[in-house]
């Protein structure tokens, strides 16, 4: 399946829809006002430096941070407005899988996978224990459920994660970090096997990532952070073809050269930066 | 900084600094009361929520704090008995009232050194265990991952070892009882040269239902705590594997104090 048109995508349902949301972490802003949005079976992938925010957005559309202010719909639920009943029902629609695959080491990789199963249905053994196979086959893990999360290399851990992820066939998938630590082709792997969830199961997914290749390969649409706020949202090519300076140092690996403010110098050393910050 | 704010600087820090403490304080207590009110609405509403608190997790629960505790439950106990019986003959030969020993033994072991034995070798354990779960869970992003699976963490992980911790905790404490008092009357039967059985029918007459329940009573009590203060360090681990190794260890100091500290106002509220 080729990549859909930027016209298509936007025509197509809102799965994440945030508006101006804003976050701190103790005093400190961490989100300045975020509104960006993810359609169905969109590949949206979030960048970002270091301490862009993009992991603590990723924490608030897996719904487990709460805003301080802002707007959140997911799935078309506002999640301010929903109980804890209606949270956690709404959480059995989407799956994550996390940077170090958060597979429970007390678990075999099977039992990991089958855990969701156990917890929201009924199905029998049997059942389950077929289900666990089928998506261990998805991400060529077919064999491995007997092992625990310790005996896997790190890229099968990850791809055991994804098989978590996808148990209860959810509407959408996240992903944080998928090539961290992974050696380019583990982490091609990855995206291939990211590409072929977007088209065999319909999946909206949403991929935090800092590795520009994955980011380029896999992209339908990207979200370019900047210190809390968002620098750009568009298509791979748009993002190439930006003239912004800041889009560019980051796409091209430069260091980003600030001109000396001795003001601005003065401020971050007295700490006022952060009081009109928090303010 | 004008001369007035120069010489408050210290002393406006040392307040704030107090303020926030307290602040800390008040937070991790509303966090343990969560914990204990959550685990018991889970309990009863899980069913209707959709996430029941599973019988086998409980039972699993049970295995790791009560059974697999009763060899050094047991081994404990018979010590602590014969050691009280040890001391309680050489207090009492002062006033050649040896054989008034049984009183010393039944009293001490029922009331206070079963619960307060087993209350701090299960913190020594099971805290300590539950402590270093949590702590190694919350680093590797598993509780996160159990809440985006919609899998409630506190009825998935607390309140399974809650319920096997109040079950278990006056079991483990009743054979306590019966193993403490059974080490006192064979170093009684031995050294005073009574029978086991006079010895046994003593004890039954001077224990009452009253100091049963009190000693039971009281380990359950420290069955919560240990729960809650497990939990609430492991839960607030910082860093990786040193971390773990740091709210491990402050849990089980935690556990142990506040099992003593609770056990005197306990013996104060109660028997006075």
């Amino acid at each position: 399946m080729t990549k859909p048109s930027p016209q298509e995508l936007l025509s197509r349902k809102k799965v994440i829809d945030v508006e101006d949301l804003v976050t701190h972490y103790g005093e400190r802003m961490i989100l300045k006002g975020i509104s960006m949005d993810v359609r169905e079976g969109e590949i949206m992938v979030i960048m970002g430096g270091s301490g862009s925010g993009k992991s603590t957005l990723l924490r608030h559309l897996m719904s487990l941070e709460t805003a301080t202010s802002g707007k959140m719909s997911l799935l078309g639920r506002d999640i301010t407005e929903l109980t804890l009943k209606e949270t956690y029902s709404l959480r059995k629609k989407i799956g994550v899988a996390f940077q170090g695959g958060a597979l429970f080491s007390s678990m075999t990789v099977g039992e990991n996978i089958k855990l969701p199963l156990r917890e929201h249905t009924d199905l029998d053994e049997f059942t389950m224990d077929i289900m666990a196979r089928m998506k261990l086959e998805v991400v060529d893990l077919a064999g491995f459920e007997d092992l625990t999360p310790s005996e896997l290399s790190g890229g099968m851990l990850k791809r055991a994660a994804v098989a978590r992820a996808i148990v209860m066939d959810p509407k959408l998938l996240f992903f944080d970090e998928p090539s961290a630590g992974l050696d380019p082709v583990v982490a091609a792997q990855l995206d291939e096997l990211i590409l072929r969830l977007r088209d065999a199961m319909g999946m909206s997914i949403v991929v935090v990532t800092h590795e520009l290749d994955s980011a380029f390969r896999i992209a339908d649409r990207i979200t370019m952070l900047d210190r809390g706020k968002i620098l750009m949202v568009g298509t791979p090519e748009e993002m190439k073809a930006s003239d912004n300076s800041r889009i560019q140092n980051l796409l091209n690996r430069r260091i980003e050269e600030e001109d000396l403010d001795p003001d601005a110098y003065l401020r971050r050393l007295t700490g006022e930066d952060q009081s009109n910050e928090r303010a | 900084m004008s001369e007035q704010e120069a010489q408050q600087g210290p002393i406006a820090r040392r307040i704030e600094q107090v303020g926030r403490t307290t602040m800390v304080g008040v937070g991790v207590i509303g966090y343990c009361a969560t914990l204990i009110w959550e685990s018991l609405y889970w309990a009863v509403m899980g069913k209707a929520m959709g996430q029941p608190v599973r019988l086998n997790a409980i039972v699993d629960q049970m295995m790791e704090i009560g059974i697999r505790a009763i060899p050094i439950v047991s081994l404990l106990a018979l010590a602590v008995g014969m050691m009280l019986a040890i001391q309680g003959i050489y207090t009492l030969s002062i006033f050649g009232a040896e054989s008034q020993v049984t009183y010393g033994i039944a009293f001490s072991v029922v009331r206070e050194f079963s619960p307060l034995i087993t209350g701090i070798l299960v913190a020594g354990r099971s805290g300590s265990a539950l402590a270093a779960r949590i702590g190694i869970m919350t680093i590797n992003q598993e509780i996160d991952a159990l809440s985006v699976m919609g899998i409630n963490p506190v009825r998935f992980l607390v309140a399974p070892a809650m319920f096997a911790m109040l079950i278990m905790m006056p079991c483990l404490t009743f054979l306590s009882d019966v193993i403490g008092l059974l080490g006192g009357g064979l170093y009684v039967a031995l050294d005073l040269k009574i029978s086991l059985s006079a010895y046994w029918s003593d004890i039954i007459k001077i224990i009452s239902n009253g100091d049963l329940t009190h000693g039971l009573m009281k380990s359950i009590l420290f069955g919560v705590l240990i729960v809650i203060i497990g939990v609430a360090n492991g839960a607030g681990v910082q860093g990786g594997a040193e971390g773990v190794g740091k709210v491990t260890t402050r849990a089980v100091v935690q556990s142990i104090s506040a099992i003593v500290i609770t056990d005197m106002f306990f013996a104060f509220m109660v028997t006075r």
